[in-house]
């Protein structure tokens, strides 16, 4: 008998999954449910090319419409998931449909905090950005002339979004609450870098201040007054404050969560017919639990969670890289820099360029690269290898990651015989 | 690769990592990957979907076509150095902006 797969979510992690299982020559029946109406759609590009207008929804979509017929991914789209059964292993869909599973694959996503009710009181031209919806408001609110924008928070969406507006023309302003911008996924040698990129674009950046209240003029927003005093005139206020698991779904169900729903290392849930991967997902990684917000975690851990379906063992260790493209300036990432006790800037041959090193007990756990992609790929291939690299080798005069990586690559070589 | 012009598309071949040879058609100002993903060529996953930020849409472009693509910028040769099995003719087809006739 063939297996039903149902996959909760239409997002980069569903669209992997059900790929890989076709890939892999899964031949059950595969189904995506996806809330959304569009095909399953790009997201990283809704903070930079979609909000100037240089690419569509089409344009967004991962594969057309025949590449799923083509495999027999049955498509099941603008329908939101409801209540999941585990005693009778089925999901009730919003239109009162019912899709029973033998493997149920949560691909949920996240969804981005907003501000409390009590500061943004339902005003108008306050926005969020994580879908193509989200996106078509604020690119036609971007799109009228000379805005003033404030931006509440300086992650990679908020700052992408600041890069935005300063290019089309906009005053733009963040106010970020913490010491400074990335502070959450950056040292402070990225932040300092990437601040200064914002500020010779002419955005003014505040740090260590919040929003205490906004001013409206009839139900618009017409400004924010800061915790430090100042006021920011804004007619467009974007909210980059983070984002939060959709794991309502299995914490209704029983299913063991922790701002996240939690999975083992093969990207099960703590039940074994039930597995869950990307954005709403906490998973084992180097002796923690972590949540990743990226393409690359939907995608491998996606298809982990496929292999795993088709019978494999292996577990999910990932080599998570990130980017984030603002101005003219290319920020990739390589590793999870969390609990890291040292840091080492090491200067790229172009200009411009920095690659921020972070260690943790000695040994490298993450690469901040700036305009470096030769130093982003070459730590890649080090830490695909499981190559460990010393903060002694880092600090060493002349030490180049690419070269380390080459050298490794040929030790790595099967030997003649 | 190699391409032929045909009103606002252009008939470009290619062979996929299994060694089938097809045409597809690729439109004005797309880029090669969007076209190459389009019709659904195994081997090329785009996972930064165009951004010169992963290098899974690697292809090697026919020696006849390598003028008119033009070589790769300096970050795309960065990029490329790492990729599995680079040659002198590889470029990432989502930096390959098919022209406007």
């Amino acid at each position: 008998m063939e297996e039903t797969v149902i996959i909760v979510g239409g997002g980069q992690g569903g669209f992997s999954t059900a790929s890989r299982l076709r890939e892999i020559g899964f031949r059950g029946r595969v189904t995506i449910v996806g809330e959304e109406e569009h095909l399953p759609y790009q997201r990283p590009p809704l903070s930079k090319a979609y909000l100037l207008g240089q690419t569509d929804v089409g344009r967004l979509s991962l594969r057309p419409r025949d590449y799923f017929d083509k495999l027999g991914i049955d498509l099941a789209l603008g329908k939101r998931a409801l209540r999941l059964d585990r005693g009778q292993s089925n999901v009730e869909l919003a239109d009162g449909s019912i899709l029973s599973y033998d493997k149920l694959v949560l691909a949920t996503g996240s969804r981005a905090r907003t501000l409390p009710d009590e500061l943004s009181q339902a005003l108008s031209g306050i926005f969020v950005l994580r879908s193509v919806s989200d996106a078509e408001h604020l690119r036609l609110a971007l799109a009228s002339q000379s805005r003033r924008v404030l931006v509440v928070g300086a992650g990679f969406v908020g700052l992408e979004v600041a890069a935005i507006g300063s290019q089309m023309g906009h005053s733009v302003t963040v106010v970020e609450l913490s010491s400074r911008v990335l502070n959450r996924v950056a040292c402070e040698a990225t932040a300092n870098a990437i601040q200064a990129l914002h500020r010779n674009h002419g955005v003014v950046v505040k740090t260590g201040t919040k929003v205490d209240r906004l001013h409206s003029h009839y139900g618009a927003v017409t400004g924010a007054q800061l915790s430090d005093g100042s006021f920011v005139h804004a007619e467009i206020v974007v909210v980059g404050i983070g984002g939060i698991a959709n794991d309502e779904l299995a914490a209704d169900a029983g299913l063991q969560t922790a701002s996240g729903i939690v999975v083992d290392q093969c990207g099960r849930t703590s039940d074994p017919n039930i597995f869950a991967l990307g954005d709403c997902a906490v998973f084992p990684f180097e002796g923690r639990l972590v949540r990743i917000e990226s393409v690359q975690n939907a995608c491998d851990q996606g298809a982990a969670v496929a292999d795993v379906i088709g019978g494999s063992t292996a577990s999910y260790a990932p080599v998570p890289w990130f980017w984030s493209d603002q101005y003219d300036a290319k920020l990739q990432t390589v590793g999870l820099a969390c609990d890291y006790d040292k840091v080492i800037t090491l200067h790229g041959s172009r200009e411009g360029s920095a690659a921020n090193w972070y260690f943790r007990n000695g040994r490298a756990i993450a690469v901040d690269t700036i305009n470096d992609p030769r130093t982003h790929m070459s730590t890649r291939r080090l830490f695909g290898a499981g190559q460990s690299v010393s903060i002694e080798a880092v600090a060493a005069e002349g030490f180049d990651a690419a070269i380390e990586a080459r050298r490794h690559q040929h030790a790595g070589a099967p030997a003649q015989q | 690769m190699s391409s032929n012009r045909n009103d606002n598309m252009i008939e470009i071949t290619v062979t996929d990592s299994g060694g089938i040879t097809r045409t597809l058609n690729a439109r004005d100002g797309e880029s090669l990957m969007e076209a190459v993903t389009r019709a659904r060529l195994p081997g090329i996953l785009a996972e930064c979907g165009g951004a010169c930020a992963c290098a899974t849409c690697h292809v090697y472009i026919g020696p006849a076509w390598l003028e008119l693509v033009g070589k790769a910028d300096p970050m795309e040769a960065d990029m490329l150095d790492f990729a599995d099995d680079v040659r002198e003719n590889s470029r990432l087809s989502c930096q390959i902006t098919i022209p406007k006739t």
